[in-house]
């Protein structure tokens, strides 16, 4: 079986006054059928990762590969029709937080159903029907009064549910989610990630969950890719978090506070600058 | 220290009014660290609010060490004062931080600010190079080092943190909480920290109270919390939500919205 | 100290002292700055301005207002590098005479309408309720009329001259500072900062001078240089129609009007005042420019 994702030395920098920076330097790995977490902290490159596998980066960063490719096709030499193809359709992306990441001027309906009709030819009718469809799907209520709101009339919650519903209904192969649950409460993030676990099992998606929330990415992923200042340091299975060996990751673990646990003083990450260039 | 009886705030007019607290009743005792916990819309940060006096519409009674909330005169900003939780918008863009930890001092007639500004830079763990930096020129935890100086520039007894590490990276949090902990064992102040984090609330508090949709649902003290004992099953649901994606315990909790 | 400690010292990220801090502020924008080409010129044209204005009676070759019809109406040539005009006087000269006006003008326009403006809209965002209503509706009241058309009623009012022309001018040109101001306030003002400002028990006038005008001042520096082209050409409106420096005053605006009669012939009468407004103006809208991205840089 193809991999989903393929990449091998992918490379992002930017050029600055001070030169160039090298946001993402020599990231390899391979995403199957499964849910994969990218952790790490602001800086460390994990968006611009994300985005690099739709090839969404702005027009001046620099982006380099040995390999990059999507089911076996390869993204780097793509056409810009041929990414558009993919965009949306086999790959989808949600943001972190819906107030921005939706538009403000169109219904909800509107935009789930433009983001169908987009990849598919139908008729406004069956394009309506899939929405009511996706939007019971994510659990709300009242599809037929959702479908008219605008996006500032709805909260948090429900506006993730929305995003999701928006990115599924073309019925992509992978979901990029890039902090989806970080803006929201923690009983509300709980209920939007069932959600999204239904639905990627359901149809046998692959995930990538892009956070800087440690604990929550080795809850919910099968597997996870801690990422610092570019590179990634640690990879294992979310089983085997508490087994990890980089020194970063460990620290990140031993820093995090923890209810059942009284400590006077929580153990603070110390940075080895070899981990820039391990 | 802090005692609060039966406060009440409202937003808006008539038809559009929204109760942020309702009938709350809090009582802090000196030297205490206390969590006020909850989901966004909770109050919480309202009721912070109030004590700042950044809020003056409000029914009920509340005072600190005795003195009326309401009638804030000079006292108060010597008495409290308050971090709020993000680092970027809480220090003026202009101002460098000297400026930032010289400016109580100057509003409170204090002298010798040279000296009180270079002692307060080296207790938050800052060194003299900080000085005359700008906040740009600043990290996320470097700002909210400078923040919680600068809250301690008037020597208050009380305390107000509103999410003081939400908006910091997890490798930065844990510096932070250690610094608010050595300061208060140094000080004996006063705490009453606001936190939709239950792990960061049960670090730092000896008692704490959850809020949901401007009434306290339970108090208790935080031994409580660690043994998984609360009576309420809306913190129960809380306590369960803060552990980490379950996939049962998610569906169980998924409602139609 | 040689050349590069000097910029070592600026650019340092541990300034020592308040006053190195500002000046390594100042110099990044500075260094900025200077990397747009068109700014630098608008910054060269407007300090030429201000030069010659400077020593216009060094450089001037003849008196300005001295008359010999004898040699009215003279093409360019040696002894008059910008012909003479209908009275013989030296049309360079006049030119950079003329300079002086125009820079009085614009300095104290600027100087008389932008802290009115700053004044008045902080005060305007921050009280807010009736305080906010009342100054809005005067500012209204003001930006209601067409600025040429308000800034005749004036000096009609006050009787022409170049000091009326100036209040004129200064008058119609506060409410669009007002309103910058007032807006940069209102969103200034739910700022943390400014909470712990309140906090820690500041006065409002403390906070309205030390924390809100501070942050309005970029966005009004680069509106008053913007506007300084249109201040310009407002005061050559007023001079063309006698309102403004009366003769023998050498401002352009008059100049221009004095020589529209002999366009057709002996065109350097008008065109080389006319001219000089059109290059000053530009000067000021690049600058501006410039200074608009050095200072409020919106873009990514």
């Amino acid at each position: 079986m193809t991999p989903l994702i393929e990449v091998e030395d992918l490379r992002i920098s930017f050029p600055t006054a001070k030169g160039s920076f090298d946001a993402v330097r020599g990231v390899s790995f391979t995403l199957g059928r499964e849910k994969l977490g990218i952790v790490g902290e602001s800086g460390s490159g994990k968006s611009l990762t994300g985005r690099a596998l739709m090839r969404l980066l702005t027009p001046a960063a620099q982006l380099s590969a040995k390999r990059l490719a999507f089911d076996g096709q390869d993204l780097l030499q793509a056409t810009p029709r041929d990414l558009r193809r993919i965009r949306g359709r086999r790959i989808s992306l949600v943001l972190q937080d819906p107030k921005y990441a939706l538009n403000p001027v169109m219904t909800v309906g509107e935009q789930i159903g433009e983001a169908f009709r987009t990849h598919h030819r139908v008729s406004r009718a069956e394009a309506r029907a899939k929405t009511l469809a996706m939007l019971e799907a994510v659990r709300i209520r009242n599809p037929v009064r959702v479908h008219d709101l605008y996006p500032h009339e709805v909260s948090g919650g429900m506006g993730q549910r929305i995003m999701i519903a928006m990115m599924l209904i073309p019925e992509p192969d992978l979901l990029i989610a890039d902090e989806p649950t970080s803006a929201l409460d923690v009983t509300v993030q709980m209920q939007v990630l069932a959600i999204l676990d239904d639905l990627v099992t359901q149809r046998g998606m692959g995930l990538i969950f892009i956070s800087h929330d440690l604990n929550l990415v080795a809850s919910f992923c099968d597997r996870i890719l801690v990422m610092y200042a570019g590179r990634i340091v640690e990879e294992c299975r979310a089983s085997e978090l508490h087994a990890a060996t980089h020194p970063y990751t460990r620290g990140l673990l031993a820093s995090l506070p923890r209810i059942e646990e009284s400590r006077a003083e929580l153990a603070v990450l110390t940075r080895d600058p070899a981990w820039l260039t391990a | 220290m802090i005692d609060i009886r039966d406060l009440t705030v409202t937003f808006g007019r008539g038809t559009q009014a929204v109760a942020a607290v309702r009938g709350l009743s809090l009582h802090v005792g000196e030297g205490e660290s206390f969590g006020l916990v909850g989901e966004s819309g909770s109050g919480k940060s309202t009721v912070l609010r109030v004590l700042a006096g950044l809020n003056e519409k409000w029914q009920g009674s509340a005072s600190l060490a005795g003195l009326s909330v309401a009638r804030r005169d000079r006292r108060f900003p010597r008495l409290v004062q308050m971090v709020f939780q993000d680092p970027y918008g809480s220090l003026h863009p202009r101002h460098t931080v000297d400026h930032a930890l010289s400016e109580p001092l100057a509003i409170h007639g204090i002298e010798d600010a040279n000296e009180r500004v270079s002692r307060a830079l080296e207790q938050v763990g800052l060194g003299p190079a900080f000085r005359f930096r700008y906040p740009h020129q600043l990290s996320g935890g470097q700002r909210q080092r400078v923040a919680i100086a600068r809250a301690l520039m008037l020597e208050p007894k009380v305390l107000l943190l509103d999410e003081p590490t939400s908006a910091l990276d997890v490798s930065v949090q844990a510096e932070i909480l250690n610094l608010l902990r050595r300061l208060r064992d140094e000080r004996g102040l006063t705490y009453l920290l606001v936190s939709h984090n239950l792990a960061v609330v049960a670090h730092m508090c000896d008692r704490l109270a959850v809020m949901n949709r401007g009434v306290v649902v339970e108090e208790m003290a935080v031994d409580t919390l660690r043994r998984q004992e609360p009576a309420e099953a809306y913190t129960r649901q809380l306590l369960l939500a803060s552990r980490g994606y379950d996939r049962e315990v998610a569906r169980a909790m998924i409602t139609y919205d | 100290m040689t050349d590069t400690d000097w910029r070592a010292r600026l650019l340092s990220d541990t300034p020592a002292s308040r006053r190195q801090a500002r000046l390594g502020q100042a110099y990044r924008g500075w260094l900025q700055f200077q990397r747009n080409r068109l700014a630098l010129l608008g910054l060269g044209i407007v300090l030429a301005l201000v030069l010659l204005a400077a020593l216009a009676p060094l450089v001037a070759p003849h008196d300005p207002y001295a008359q010999n019809l004898a040699r009215r109406l003279l093409a360019p040539s040696a002894t008059h590098w910008l012909g003479t005009d209908e009275f013989g006087r030296d049309v360079l000269s006049r030119l950079l005479y003329g300079a002086r006006i125009t820079l009085m003008i614009v300095v104290l326009v600027a100087l008389i309408a932008a802290p009115i403006g700053l004044i008045v809209g902080t005060a305007s965002g921050y009280l807010g309720g009736a305080v906010d209503a009342v100054l809005m509706r005067i500012t209204d009241i003001f930006l209601a009329f067409p600025s040429l058309i308000l800034a005749l009623a004036f000096v009609a009012a006050l009787g022409p001259g170049i000091e009326n022309a100036i209040i004129a001018i200064a008058l119609t040109s506060w409410p669009p500072y007002a309103r910058i101001a007032r807006a940069e306030t209102l969103t200034i003002r739910n700022s943390d900062y400014i909470a712990v400002a309140r906090i820690q028990g500041a006065s409002t006038p403390r906070i309205l001078f030390g924390h809100v005008m501070p942050l309005c001042t970029s966005s009004l520096i680069v509106r008053v240089t913007l506007d300084m082209a249109g201040i310009i050409l407002t005061a050559a409106g007023l001079g063309f129609l006698g309102l403004g420096a009366q003769p023998p005053m050498a401002e352009w605006g008059a100049m221009v009007s004095s020589g529209r009669r002999y366009i057709l012939d002996q065109w350097w009468v008008a065109t080389i005042p006319g001219l000089a407004i059109f290059i000053v103006s530009l000067g000021f809208n690049l600058l501006g420019d410039g200074l608009r991205d050095v200072l409020d840089p919106r873009k990514s």
